[in-house]
Formats: C-alpha cells, structure tokens, sequence
C-alpha cells in the first residue's frame, strides 16, 4: 500500500518537490471519502484544508433562494478543490458537493499557513503551484462567459 | 462540377424530429424517386426554403446510407425557421453536396479526437458513423462535445450508445447546470487535458464556433498535438456554394470550395486576424 507522502509525490500538483516537504505535507494530510451528494464543503465554511481528488467527481455550487443550486465546475480524478485557506477571511466562496463517491487526500491548511511563513521556500513552491491552478480556472470561467457555443461567436 | 451538383432537387420530409428547443433533424428523400445521395462526410448542402431563401446545412446522415438525406437545423434566422417548421410531406429543393471533408481516410492507423460544441457535432455526425463502421482501422477515439446546457445537447441518445461502447471515450460537458446533472460542468477545452491519446500519432476533427475552435486548438498544442495534423470546419457566410461569389472568402480561401474543411495550418493566418 502506498504512503501518502509517495501518493503525493506521483501527483503532478506536487512534483518538483523535495522528500523532506512532501514528508512535511504528508504529514498534514488524510485519506477522506465522501458518499454521493456530501458536501465536502459548503460556502461560508471556514476554510481549513484544500483536497486531491483520487477518485470520483464533486460540483462546485452556488446556491441561490431563487435559482437554487448552480453547478459553475465539476472536479475530479487529479484536481485540485480549494484556495480559500490561503486568503484571509479563510471562508470558502462556493460550496462543494460529491456527485459520486469520492476519494481524496484532505491536506490541513491551517498547519500548511503556519509552516509557510516559517519555510518561505515551502510557501513558494505551493503559491507557484497553485496560481497555476487558479489561472488555468480563471481561463475556463473567461471562456464559459465567452459563451463558446454561440454560433455568432 | 457535375450539373447535377448546381440544379436544385426537390426533396420531401419523410420525418421531423426535434433535438432540442431550437434544433430539428429533418430526413427527407428525392420527389423524382432517384434514392441515392453520395456524400462524403463534412459535406454540405444548399437548401432552399420556398419562398425564403437558401442556406448552407451541413448532411448529418450516414454516408453508408445514403437512400435517405439528414440534416439538423438549428432555428436561429429566417431560413432556417422556415426549414424548422417543415411537417412531414412538405418540400425544399437541395443542391450539393458541395465542399471538402473530413480526411477519415487518411486518420486510419491512427488515433482521432473529434472536440465540438454546440451544433457542431451534426456536421462531424457523418465522420463518426463512418469511424465507427470502419473501428478496427483505427486506434483509439475520443469525441469531446460541449454545450451551453443539458437541453442544448443533440443527439443525446446517439451519445449515449456510443458511450456505452467500449472502444470510443465519449465526453460531453456543458457550461451550466443543475443538481440533478451528473455530467461534467465546464467548457469543453477543460476536457482535452485528460483526455485519452497519442499526441504524437492523432487526428483531431474541431467542428464549432470559431472562438471554441481557437481555444480548442490552444490546448490540443499544449499536449503536443502538430497543427498538420489538426482538421477544422470554418463556416462563412456563403451564398452560392461553388466558388462563384466570394461571399465566403476567407483570406486567399473559399469556405464553400475549398473547405468547409481545412487543414488548420492553411486557415491558421486567418482566424484571429480582425480585418478578414
């Protein structure tokens, strides 16, 4: 059975990192698994931890009283969930929601936020990391309001 | 070009059937009785609505069988609400097939991705019966479709057979949805990441609106996919279909003449230039 400083080293989210920072994040992180229509999290929750997906898929929603709930992104195998546990107020935007049974690696923002001021290096690596992620969603949300299907487009 | 390409036939709705809210298939077949209509698929069609003009429809059938011709309109101008609202019995005239089509041909040993969104999968419909017929030339296939809701999705039902295949990875993702969707939300590059393929060794069929192709493309080269080996349909306004009136210039191109597929390193220059 693999560790989970292995599992994570074999994650491109986390490749490039050395042995001693992967044991350091293995040891803030936890297997989770999440039945069908559990919510992993749910928006204005604190934010305390992020996930790797490993296995199934989870709607990012919003919920409106007069729309209800919006699906804006599905997430699965090998994505990154959450960056709100990097910013202050640490509350999280949307909510999540399993479609399937899921399986992740939760990682442990707060003790992350405490280790990252300590070892800038660390804080570095992840910040590169996850602006990557954040650009790359930010391109899907630009082209979801570009509208790509419109045939006068 | 034969002269039966350039007279209009006067064909007959067999059947209508409704896609979606704004998109019918009509099957129809010639009033003179001759059943056959050769095409090769990615071609296109002019139909003429009596007394209301005459558009470009892409052939949507199967070319294996060719005794009935489809094509899936969407209502969105005064045409083809007109060809939307023809009932079984009544007529239109059709001149084609016209234009160049998918290389399926040349795509055998290899893998082929087929990436549309919206009413671009009726164009690429032919291309993969054709694939399909023919499974074991190719390699794997992947057919990524996108729409903006579950109820823009054509063809969902020919979806779904083809996903319950084993041998072809079908897709589909839509912009936004509800609870109750258990698909995939989000544009359809978002697919192509995970998508599973040979970079080096695939043919990719793109068949929708321009910028979806353009974007498309932006993520098809980040896996390593050449653009020799890319194949777009550009639509244009076109009027005459055969080349004649340069309606559908694009550059030093015709789209009716010289595509509507192109190889996309010959209409690379053109796409994002603002001034053609």
């Amino acid at each position: 059975m693999k560790t989970l400083d292995v599992i994570l080293a074999d994650h491109p989210f986390f490749k490039g990192l050395n042995a001693q920072q992967l044991k350091f994040l293995a040891g803030c992180s936890s297997n989770v698994r999440f039945e069908p229509e559990a919510f992993l999290y749910r928006e204005e929750d604190e934010a305390n931890n992020f996930f790797v997906l490993r296995e199934g898929k989870v709607a990012v929603e919003s919920y409106s009283p007069k729309r209800g709930a919006i699906i804006i992104q599905t997430l699965s195998k090998g994505d990154v969930l959450g960056w709100s546990w990097l910013f202050p107020p640490y509350h999280a935007h949307f909510s999540a929601r399993a479609m399937e049974l899921t399986r992740a690696i939760s990682l442990d923002g707060k003790c992350l936020r405490k280790k990252c001021e300590e070892d800038h290096d660390l804080g570095y690596e992840l910040m590169k990391r996850f602006s990557a992620v954040m650009i790359q969603r930010l391109q899907a949300t630009r082209l979801q309001l570009l509208d790509l299907y419109d045939q006068s487009a | 070009m034969k002269p039966q390409r350039i007279l209009p036939r006067l064909y007959r709705v067999q059947q209508s059937r409704l896609e979606t809210y704004d998109t019918w298939t009509l099957e129809s077949e010639p009033v003179d009785g001759d059943g056959v209509f050769s095409f090769a698929p990615g071609q296109f069609n002019m139909v003429y609505g009596f007394g209301v003009g005459e558009v470009p429809i892409s052939i949507s059938g199967d070319p294996a069988k060719p005794e009935r011709l489809i094509h899936t309109v969407r209502s969105v101008g005064a045409v083809t609400k007109a060809l939307c609202s023809l009932k079984k019995g009544e007529e239109f005239y059709v001149r084609g097939p016209y234009g160049t089509h998918w290389p399926v041909e040349n795509a055998v040993g290899h893998d082929v991705v087929i990436v549309t969104g919206g009413v671009g999968l009726p164009p690429l419909r032919p291309a993969v019966y054709h694939i399909l017929s023919n499974r074991e030339k190719y390699k794997r296939i992947v057919l990524l479709y996108g729409a903006r809701t579950p109820q823009d999705m054509v063809f969902t039902s020919e979806l779904k057979r083809w996903r319950a295949r084993f041998d072809v990875d079908v897709e589909t993702t839509v912009d936004a949805a509800k609870p109750g969707w258990h698909g995939n939300v989000g544009v359809v590059t978002t697919l192509i990441p995970r998508a599973n393929f040979d970079a080096q060794n695939t043919k990719v069929f793109i068949c929708g609106p321009e910028i979806m192709t353009r974007f498309t493309i932006l993520e098809l080269q980040k896996r390593g996919v050449t653009t020799e080996n890319i194949f777009v349909s550009m639509e244009r306004n076109m009027k005459c279909g055969i080349g004649h009136c340069g309606h559908c210039q694009l550059g030093s191109v015709f789209v009716c003449k010289d595509g509507p597929v192109f190889r996309y390193d010959k209409v690379q220059p053109f796409m994002s230039k603002r001034e053609i």
